[in-house]
């Protein structure tokens, strides 16, 4: 008896926790299933298309305003967004994603990349079953992708954090650069196109000591911050281009009581950066709005889809609210522009430490 | 009736037969089947199952020992590590002008290596549990993976290799068949050899099995071997996959093999549960989060359906034992 009532209990149990899930999704499918009917027919011109997004990782706010932008944009074009991300940040779960949307027969798929090389195989796969394939944020690589969405204009990036730093120091004394991990494709370029923006004469005062690495880990980003100051007692300035290395930087300096001595600036989230540029411990700081680089991957891919642009050089569409875009080169692959980087100061920073 | 527990001379009876928890993983799975097709309709056809399985089942490899060495009462937590090791070795060696071939068997062989040292670490040291050595090795190996490459990736590899990862014999993908073939092997070994039932055994009591002569050492570390090897076959699949491999490479690979494992009916204390439970349950979990993801469930409610699952198939046998005490 007692053996009948607990089989009955453990099935009960099952059905409900699965019928829970179930209708958890309920709304997810509902609209999934409809314009399914459509897109069994692709010829047809009026079909709902899907388009995806899938970003590095679940829970980091900067990759939910920029699938916010990109459904944004979606939404404004008619179509239907998905957005994804895998709760590690690895490839293998990308991986699993880009199967899953293959199946869902998607039109595009939108990717900020874990790994520019492993996503390869599962990528091509897609281009090959029609989809249009695009990376944005962090790229994948040339072979991967018909075009990239980049934040801002690397050479601007690299350049613009140097002038921000020479004028904050006074032209004048050692500087160093506190990166995010060695092999970070962007800011290595970043960090060349600092390096030869200091070639200039004007800056032959000021001179950069060292490039160290935080690999984008808070703690790991202090004790190099730290570090750093231990070894170069005359250092005038900071420029850390990674979110995580200026917040560490930030909070070095604070807790020391540096401010003023030691200048900080480079790439953060406003929101995090906010308690220190009204310290006055970074006077101001750079980074594009996550917003705009996924509304204008929306845009790339309803343009790619409707077959405005292929993804070649040359190729100029409208984005929306962002006006003309055009395709340039990069590498052996192409890219599209977001803009010059945005500088925040005391003056803004208010406003967007709600925004991102 | 099999080697489940020791006393497998009680008469067989239907009502045992069926009240077991791998039926109820069968009734689970068909659940989930039914609940997939009925929430996606891409879900229920040939091809999405076929190549959903290609995603799922690497880790898969690593199930099949660590439910030998789960039985034994002990656990393997360095397996993820030992991936990632034998991975970045292989693509390393490649680098230097080693063949592809000798690489995949270098590969093979650091696996091993790496679960001969947890066994022969675990037998050697008794007073350590098998949790604190593999942790200890877990680091070890991973810190040895960065040291080998540091932070880069290295990937261009030749182009018969990704066959391993992506490509059909008749129809039906490799990796599955490979899956299916250590399926058969392990459920061999296990429920249909001495070796199998010494398992058991040392699971059960395992200083009743060395007074009784059972070599508990040496089958201790042969099992933990067993682990490294089927480690390092997850190393070729994956990187085959990824066309690319890193560090960082199958990292958390641990804990959804152990997850699997667990849900598959294994006793976390040792000496209980069938190879069967834990095939299921790794398609379980496989199609579940297929299925889930067809219709873009956030992956976070991944975690907690099987987070249940497996709160669930540890609660049925103590329901059951709890019945049973009872005449």
């Amino acid at each position: 008896m007692k053996k009948l009532l607990s089989t009955c209990l453990t099935a009960v149990l099952t059905l409900s926790m699965l019928a829970g899930c179930g209708s958890n999704n309920g709304a997810a499918p509902a609209s999934g299933s409809k314009p399914a009917d459509s897109t069994a027919k692709p010829a047809d011109s009026g079909a709902k298309s899907k388009h995806a997004i899938i970003f590095k990782n679940t829970g980091n706010p900067y990759g939910e305003k920029q699938m916010e932008g990109f459904k944004n944009a979606i939404t404004e074009l008619g179509g239907e967004a998905i957005l994804k991300a895998p709760d590690q940040p690895t490839a293998e779960a990308q991986i699993k994603m880009i199967e899953e949307l293959i199946s869902q027969k998607v039109s595009s798929i939108a990717i900020a990349a874990n790994d520019p090389d492993a996503l390869q195989p599962a990528l091509k796969k897609a281009m090959n079953a029609g989809i249009k394939v695009l990376s944005l944020d962090s790229a994948v690589n040339a072979q991967s992708r018909l075009v990239h969405v980049n934040q801002a204009d690397p050479e601007r990036i690299g350049r613009v954090q140097v002038q921000a730093i020479s004028e904050m120091i006074g032209g004048k004394g050692e500087i160093v650069v506190l990166s995010a991990t060695s092999q970070a494709t962007n800011q290595n370029t970043w960090i060349e196109w600092m390096k030869k923006e200091l070639t200039d004469p004007k800056y032959k005062d000021i001179k950069l000591v060292k490039v160290a690495y935080g690999d984008d880990l808070r703690d790991k980003s202090v004790s190099e911050a730290e570090a750093l100051l231990k070894s170069y007692p005359d250092l005038k300035g900071i420029i850390a281009p990674t979110t995580v290395g200026i917040a560490a930087a930030g909070k070095v300096l604070t807790d020391k009581g540096l401010k003023g001595k030691v200048q900080l600036t480079g790439l953060g989230l406003p929101s995090e950066m906010a308690q220190y540029i009204e310290s006055g411990v970074s006077q101001w700081m750079y980074l594009w709005n996550p917003v705009d680089v996924g509304y204008l991957a929306g845009y790339t891919a309803d343009a790619l889809v409707k077959g405005t642009i292929t993804g070649k050089v040359g190729d100029k569409f409208k984005a929306g609210r962002l006006g003309d875009k055009q395709i340039i080169a990069d590498g052996s692959g192409t890219q599209i522009m977001l803009g010059d980087p945005f500088k925040f100061d005391a003056k803004n920073i208010g406003e967007w430490k709600k925004v991102y | 009736m099999d080697a489940r527990t020791l006393q497998h001379n009680k008469p067989f009876s239907v009502k045992q037969f069926f009240f077991q928890w791998e039926w109820l993983l069968v009734v689970i799975l068909i659940i989930v089947n039914v609940m997939n097709t009925n929430l996606s309709p891409y879900y229920w056809n040939f091809e999405s199952i076929r190549d959903a399985t290609m995603s799922f089942l690497d880790k898969a490899f690593i199930v099949l020992p660590m439910v030998l060495v789960m039985i034994l009462g002990d656990i393997d937590i360095s397996v993820a590590s030992t991936v990632a090791l034998s991975s970045v070795i292989m693509a390393d060696l490649y680098h230097r002008g080693v063949p592809m071939e000798l690489a995949i068997v270098i590969c093979l062989i650091v696996g091993t290596v790496c679960g001969l040292v947890n066994g022969l670490l675990i037998v050697k040291f008794k007073e350590l549990s098998s949790v604190i050595v593999t942790l200890a090795t877990m680091i070890i190996y991973r810190g040895i993976a960065y040291m080998i490459l540091e932070d880069q990736a290295k990937g261009q590899f030749p182009e018969w290799f990704s066959f391993f990862g992506w490509e059909y014999v008749g129809g039906v993908p490799f990796i599955l068949i490979a899956f299916a073939f250590f399926a058969v092997i392990y459920s061999l070994l296990l429920h249909k050899t001495t070796f199998g039932r010494r398992i058991y055994a040392i699971g059960n009591n395992s200083t009743a099995s060395r007074f009784s002569g059972v070599q508990v050492d040496k089958i201790k570390v042969i099992v933990f071997a067993l682990a490294g090897l089927m480690a390092a076959v997850t190393a070729v699949f994956l990187t085959s996959r990824m066309g690319s491999t890193r560090p960082n490479v199958a990292t958390g690979y641990e804990l959804d093999v152990i997850a699997m494992v667990v849900l598959g009916g294994i006793s976390t204390a040792g000496g209980k549960g069938r190879m069967i439970g834990a095939i299921l349950a790794v398609f379980l979990i496989g199609l579940l989060s297929y299925g889930l993801g067809l219709v873009n469930v956030p992956a976070q409610m991944l975690l907690i359906i099987v987070g249940l699952l497996l709160i669930f198939a540890v609660m049925i046998p103590k329901l059951n034992r709890a019945k049973l005490r009872k005449p």
